[in-house]
């Protein structure tokens, strides 16, 4: 039983009316139930077009042979003969391409022909991917290991609510073909590793870095120097974006500008540290047309000069970098990153943070020192007299709290050790406890990190009492109160 | 391009007439000003590194050069570690220099294409130091 009173704010208050609750729930379920019949139906149908296309691929690859060099893979542009004329359909889809004197039949045969690989489907893959569909590139490869979750659906626009805990893989692919049946869309339901980068990144021309951590970057980087790949580079967090093209053209590559992996305190995450949905959008968007641009051999590519955006104050800014470094690890003169050395590179172990997204577990203290979110409520029902620390941001604060807390960001701790200590009497006053114990303290925060960084603090300043509540507030939640939100 | 420079700086005297500017003693005062002043500059963080100066991205700052007449970049940084960072400097420094995953934009360049820390800024330079970010 969660002993806090609502101090939550939801955005939609139950219907006091419980006739009209009764009617409510039963539309719900319904939908529910429709939902989940059409996105099955939806899957199904994406499915039957992947096979189609194989098919249709197979019959063509015989006329294809000559055409393609650098691709081991078998590119079906339907709807281009082999004399580069576009067929019926073809020109009336993309007649908004060929009616510009810049790009023409030329360059969209050119991206009929060719093929990209995305990685990563979420915020920078969801609308990379859609562009890139849409305006006719032959192929397109989709890598993600992830399924999707409803606090994705704000910037990972590609996905939809049907297929929350569905493969991301199997839901963009969907998306895709349902906007355009002749691009051949390839599925890779499986984590970008070095075991099995080389093989997936060969079948394609181009390749969109839209991952979320810095191990993928180096790795995909690195990847992409071994095989000759250009690389369009895009990173979204909070309300800043970045672009660029590495390995193309003489360029730089990804560690020509960055050699030295920066230290893992300074790698923020979208989890942690937030970011507005349009912003990896405006980014995904401006990686699609990197991508278009080099597979259609127009224009000016962005190598050599970064993008960078300030959502916040509409501020775009294209700079100069430096060019291609001759003592660069991968692409240098003296470079040794070779197929066989790319295989056992331990990417995690160079960048000193994890592949996989899933966040830091820290075991700081003593067990005496720490108590579980149960055991916490346990006490509080008890009415044992105590002072809860909330170490979270003031703005974490506002999302969602528990009552009586007091919010001391663990930035802030140090200044304000005495309003602890005056809570602590105060509350050791008012239950009239054994004096000689007094009132007892316990730190929180979200997922349970900070909260042992502030107790080892306050055991040091004397607070020797100091208990930190296991696993945060995502414990309480998932323990004690599931109607608690998570974030 | 040179020539013009010339004929604005303050206390330029017109050699072809041999006959002082009319605000020549006013210009002579200025200059002699300008080399005890320090230089104006704008400084940006992003990607994050604003969060080490109160989240303030950007700063018009005066600096002194440090042996009265030229700043480098490396002065410059000394500089901003001890006026501008609040907190956190090993996230904004290494050694006498930027942590890795920092770039450093000097007028929108690279400084990699410039001396880097040997770098002398000019009056009125935009100097960017930008976080890499990784997120997606």
């Amino acid at each position: 039983m969660p002993v806090y009173m609502s101090t939550v704010r939801t955005l939609m208050e139950p219907n006091g009316n419980g006739l009209m609750a009764d009617e409510e729930s039963k539309i719900c379920s319904e939908i529910e139930s429709l939902e989940a019949e059409k996105a099955q139906i939806d899957l199904r149908i994406s499915a039957l077009r992947a096979q189609l296309n194989s098919c249709n691929s197979n019959s063509n690859s015989v006329r294809k042979e000559e055409s393609d060099v650098t691709n081991s893979g078998d590119l079906r542009p339907t709807g281009v003969s082999s004399n580069g004329q576009l067929s019926a359909d073809m020109v009336y889809r993309y007649s908004r391409h060929l009616l510009l004197p810049s790009f023409g039949v030329e360059a969209q045969a050119n991206l009929l022909t060719s093929s990209v690989l995305v990685i990563g489907a979420g915020g920078l893959g969801s609308p990379a991917l859609l562009y890139l569909t849409a305006c006719g590139v032959g192929r397109v490869g989709i890598v993600d290991h992830d399924v999707v979750e409803l606090n994705n659906l704000q910037r990972q626009i590609i996905h939809n609510e049907a297929n929350i805990g569905r493969s991301k893989v199997e839901s963009a692919a969907a998306a895709c073909r349902a906007i355009n049946s002749t691009v051949q869309i390839v599925e890779h339901k499986e984590a970008f590793r070095t075991s099995n980068a080389l093989e997936i990144m060969s079948k394609y021309d181009i390749v969109i870095d839209a991952t979320d951590n810095v191990p993928s970057r180096y790795m995909i980087n690195d990847c992409c120097v071994v095989l000759g790949k250009p690389l369009i580079s895009g990173a979204a967090l909070g309300l800043e974006g970045q672009l660029t093209v590495y390995n193309y053209n003489g360029g730089p590559c990804y560690r020509c500008l960055f050699p030295t992996p920066p230290p893992t305190t300074a790698c923020q995450r979208c989890s942690d540290s937030g970011v507005l949905g349009v912003v990896p959008g405006v980014i995904g968007c401006l990686q699609a047309l990197e991508a278009i641009k080099v597979a259609a051999a127009v224009g000016e590519p962005l190598s050599g000069r970064m993008l960078l955006l300030d959502a916040l104050s509409a501020r775009i800014r294209v700079v100069k970098i430096r060019g291609r470094s001759l003592q660069c690890e991968a692409c240098g003169e003296n470079a040794t990153m070779t197929a066989q050395q790319f295989r056992y590179f331990d990417y995690e172990k160079f960048t000193q943070s994890p592949l996989s997204t899933s966040p830091l577990k820290l075991n700081l203290l003593p067990e005496d020192a720490r108590i579980t979110s149960e055991e916490y409520n346990e006490r509080v029902v008890k009415g044992e007299a105590h002072v809860l620390v909330d170490v979270r941001p003031a703005h974490h604060c506002k999302i969602v709290s528990l009552p009586n807390s007091i919010n001391i960001p663990l930035g802030s701790l140090e200044g304000r050790l005495s309003e602890i200590s005056a809570s602590l009497e105060r509350e050791g006053g008012n239950k009239s406890v054994d004096a000689s114990q007094g009132a007892s303290l316990y730190v929180i925060c979200r997922r349970g990190n900070d909260s042992q960084r502030a107790v080892e603090y306050l055991h040091k300043m004397g607070f020797t009492s100091a208990k930190d509540i296991i696993g945060g507030l995502e414990s309480w939640a998932h323990d004690v109160d599931p109607k608690f939100p998570t974030y | 391009m040179e020539s013009l420079s010339q004929t604005i700086r303050p206390g330029a005297v017109n050699f072809k007439s041999g006959i002082p500017n009319n605000n020549f003693i006013e210009e002579v005062l200025l200059c002699a000003n300008l080399k005890l002043l320090a230089m104006q500059l704008t400084l940006e963080f992003g990607g994050g590194l604003e969060l080490l100066c109160n989240s303030l991205k950007i700063h018009k700052v005066n600096v002194d050069p440090q042996d009265g007449e030229k700043l480098t970049m490396k002065h410059l940084l000394a500089w901003v570690r001890t006026n501008l960072i609040k907190e956190r400097p090993e996230m904004f420094m290494k050694g006498d220099s930027v942590r890795p995953g920092v770039l450093v934009l000097i007028n929108d360049c690279d400084w990699e294409l410039s001396e880097q820390l040997d770098t002398v800024l000019e009056e009125d330079d935009v100097v960017v130091f930008i976080s890499t970010l990784h997120g997606g």
